[in-house]
């Protein structure tokens, strides 16, 4: 394997691209009491048209697929995996976002035992018609559950206002009606084409020997065999600069209203530097304006037009990127119109010497925090190395971002009609 | 194993613990103050931690007190308040960056630390009172919290749950406080209130990180200047409540999923020698996902998308979730019933039992990793009057065996069972 040390953070990896395509990173924490694993693969909610592998002709899978079969890969023939990591006293979970599926473990002990349970099940599909059917039943009421949650209609009527064709406007879980229409051989044609080990990604970090792990990772991948893969096509719509609608009213009971305003950024166009710069100053802009104390908050607060539940984040990937700006109002016209305000006026505005240095610091002093914890490494390296980026060269990069960057940056930033609003309210 | 030891020094009037790790590039500060949880009070202490964060003498207002934040490396300081059994505690978290992964090596910790005491110990003061625009701002974020519950329906059906098993129980208190006490709050009598709960009140403070302890505690015993008192004695434990016949509550509101939440009385509490039977107990019956009811209401039968259990640890209480289809009550209700009669009957294998021993203590080691599980942890043992090392608290899961686990699960009885289901079903009972 190779090894990098990182002597300002005090860090060490190990990584290594295997034969049959697997990308394998190894991160040892002698002092930690846990080992953190998370086996990824670039498949998400959004990927619904694609060349299956082995075929000439894209096809689309019902909405929620992604996400129906990371539960069902849980399933085997001899019962649940959950169990089998039970056994190890470990914990096993596994997530679907828009653009990755990843299956995940923490354990403090037999550590290199529950690697091997992961690398197996995962690579290890049983799908039948009759468990593809009973799965439909607690799917359902997951849908119906985050039907219920008033922050995720929010957050996916927001989405919705943005893009009008791009599929990162469907829920990652589907509809309960476009559940129903799943098969087991949607399932399996997903699984064949997105869970090449040339697509995947194997991070794990903590109390870990590297040397005896990564033997074991690699006599358990020569002992499997897997076609030739070839570029995976993925089909996405054209989707216009444009929101596809300025405002969206959700009507479902809440007892404060719920206001978003969303901003459509674009990504698609950059290479990794760009993409990377894009990203953090996004971020730093963002946190410099709304985060408690920054003046664009401070005006929302004395209008008291927000309350703790105030929030914002940005997810950019390499097909569509958003900013959401929101939380509970009792005025959300006059939230909304405020926030748009704010914004538009970034246009103009200036940035100090003094202030950038400021952001700069406290950028890097919130990822040295965040860096406490394994999963956050794990999440954000995966994350990163997708885009070609890797995740220790952040910090040297925000220490080089300049104060001509960020100003150049705002004066673009946003469009009128990159701007939508959602609100989600009693009828 | 080895695991990290605590070190507590008596200063007057206040406990230092200093748990040093490499585990982390921050050092972390947490200052807790507690006070037994009442009804007069809980709302005033609800609204003082939001008050306190606002403005310190030195940064009088958000923005001065932020920027200050930011300029030592994004330090973060924030304030929350809990219910630890029938005690209400305020914790101050601080946490920056550890010098020596800085750029440049910048000196932060002692400013920061200084600006931690100054937010306690000197808060933004107009005449003998807090800032009557911030109390009031405070108040209408405070209202919206409050009122806020309402929409996360799980959090809300807990609550709806615990009001009624916990009715004329301190532990029933809301922990933010409610909403009809606010029109009487000034900024005058919260500021009286503030004195008091700074005389009053147990103070510990915890620090967490790669440290030189000898240094830090002078660092710590000049920001912090308490006046000594004498200590506060947790509350004396309160006869258990007697059980004529379990209650059951079903609400409804317009949602989707049915919530079918269940709390029992344990009959044990943290400081008790049967502690770590009842928590293995809790592990068999609904702590993990490889647990009795996740097993049978969810896999088996695929009545629900979550079915879980917890125990609340000072109070001796312990709680099932589970979230299903409204239509499916009855069910969900009998398997859950019968899986505690299983527990109760020792159905159970020693595998079983083993497998729920190295997943408790696989989640005990997991918070070690975590700079403010660590601090909780340590704390527990400080709120139960206890001082067992990390190995002890290990240890004592692995010793449980097949018949305190039984036993335990005698004492365990059903009090309320609490339903929130969807308007206009058909309910029949």
């Amino acid at each position: 394997m190779n090894k990098k040390t990182y002597t300002d953070i005090d860090e060490v990896i190990y990584s290594k691209r295997l034969d049959n395509g697997l990308s394998v990173f190894l991160m040892p924490r002698p002092e930690m009491e846990k080992a953190y694993a998370i086996f990824t693969t670039n498949y998400g909610s959004i990927d619904q048209k694609f060349v299956p592998i082995g075929e000439s002709e894209a096809v689309t899978v019902p909405d929620g697929v992604a996400h129906f079969l990371e539960h069902k890969l849980f399933e085997k023939e001899d019962g649940d995996v959950f169990a089998d990591f039970g056994k190890l006293g470990a914990s096993a979970n596994a997530f679907t976002s828009f653009t990755k599926t990843a299956y995940l473990f923490s354990a403090t002990n037999h550590i290199e035992k529950n690697v091997e349970i992961l690398l197996n099940f995962v690579q290890d599909p049983y799908f039948t018609e009759q468990t593809v059917e009973k799965e439909k039943g607690i799917i359902a009421q997951e849908i119906n559950m985050y039907d219920d949650q008033p922050d995720w209609q929010s957050f996916m009527g927001t989405i919705k206002a943005l893009f009008k064709n791009h599929p990162v406007n469907v829920d990652i879980a589907g509809t309960v009606d476009s559940i129903m229409k799943i098969t087991k051989d949607d399932l399996y044609t997903c699984y064949n084409t997105f869970y090449h080990p040339e697509n995947m990604t194997l991070f794990i970090i903590g109390n870990i020997n590297a040397e005896s792990l990564s033997q074991l990772i690699e006599e358990n991948q020569a002992g499997k065999s897997f076609a030739d893969m070839g570029e995976i096509k993925r089909e996405f719509p054209d989707e216009p600069k444009e929101v596809a609608e300025k405002y969206l009213e959700i009507n479902m009971p809440v007892s404060i209203p719920k206001c978003t305003v969303g901003i459509k950024e674009s990504s698609s166009h950059l290479d990794k530097e760009a993409f990377l710069k894009k990203e953090l100053l996004t971020t730093m802009i963002l946190d410099h304006y709304f985060a408690k104390g920054g003046e664009f908050y401070q005006e929302l607060y004395k209008e008291e037009l927000i309350d703790g539940s105030f929030s914002f984040e940005t997810n950019l990937d390499s097909s569509f990127g958003y900013t959401l700006i929101g939380g509970n109002t009792e005025r959300p016209e006059d939230f909304a119109a405020k926030v748009k305000d704010l914004l538009r006026s970034t246009n103009e505005a200036e940035i100090t010497d003094e202030a950038f240095r400021r952001m700069k610091k406290k950028k890097i002093g919130r990822i040295l925090r965040a860096m406490n914890s394994l999963e956050y490494i794990a999440n954000n390296f995966v994350d990163y190395h997708r885009h070609g980026i890797n995740f220790f060269d952040v910090i040297p990069q925000i220490e080089a971002l300049t104060t001509a960057d960020v100003n150049e940056f705002l004066k673009k930033w946003i469009n009128e009609d990159q701007l939508a609003v959602c609100t989600v309210k009693q009828a | 194993m080895n695991l990290i030891v605590e070190q507590t020094v008596n200063k007057n009037g206040y406990n230092i613990h200093f748990i040093p790790t490499k585990k982390f590039k921050t050092l972390t500060f947490v200052v807790k103050l507690k006070a037994p949880l009442k009804r007069e009070t809980i709302t005033k202490r609800a609204l003082l931690q939001n008050v306190l964060r606002e403005a310190t003498k030195n940064y009088p207002g958000r923005t001065a007190l932020q920027l200050k934040l930011d300029e030592l490396y994004g330090s973060v300081l924030f304030v929350d308040g809990a219910k630890r059994g029938e005690e209400h505690v305020v914790s101050f978290r601080l946490e920056v960056a550890n010098e020596r992964y800085l750029p440049d090596k910048e000196a932060v910790t002692e400013e920061a630390l200084q600006l931690l005491a100054e937010m306690i110990y000197e808060p933004y003061v107009e005449d003998n009172h807090f800032s009557e625009a911030i109390v009031k701002r405070e108040k209408a974020t405070l209202k919206q919290r409050i009122q806020a519950i309402r929409d996360d329906k799980i959090r809300y059906a807990n609550r709806r749950l615990i009001d009624e098993m916990c009715k004329d129980e301190a532990f029933s208190i809301h922990v933010n406080g409610y909403e009809e006490d606010l029109d009487a709050l000034t900024a005058e009598n919260l500021y009286d209130y503030y004195l008091q709960m700074l005389q009053k009140d147990q103070l510990d403070i915890y620090v967490v990180g790669d440290m030189d302890i000898e240094s830090m505690e002078k660092s710590i015993a000049s920001a912090f200047k308490q006046e000594e008192r004498a200590s506060t004695k947790s509350s004396d434990r309160k006869e258990s409540k007697q059980i004529d016949e379990p209650k059951e509550i079903i609400e409804q509101e317009p949602i989707q999923q049915a919530k079918l939440h269940i709390g029992y009385r344990t009959n044990t509490v943290y400081a008790d020698d049967d502690y770590p039977a009842l928590q293995v107990f809790n592990g068999l019956f609904g702590g993990f996902p490889s647990s009795k009811l996740f097993m049978n209401v969810r896999e088996k039968n695929s009545l629900a998308y979550y079915a879980s259990s917890q125990v609340e640890s000072h109070k001796g209480l312990l709680f099932v979730f589970s979230g299903i289809a409204p239509e499916d009550y009855e069910q969900a209700r009998d398997i859950i019933r019968e899986q505690m009669t299983e527990m109760k009957a020792g159905n159970f294998s020693e595998q079983e039992m083993n497998e729920a021993k190295d997943m408790i203590i696989h989640s005990l080691r997991e918070t070690m990793d975590h700079n403010h599980g660590l601090v909780e942890l340590f704390y527990q043992q400080q709120l139960a009057g206890m001082n067992r090392s990390l190995e002890e608290v290990v240890d004592r899961i692995s010793a449980v065996t097949k018949e305190d686990v039984i036993r335990v699960g005698e004492r365990i009885e059903e009090d309320t069972l609490y339903l929130l289901t969807a308007q206009g079903g058909e309910i029949n009972e």
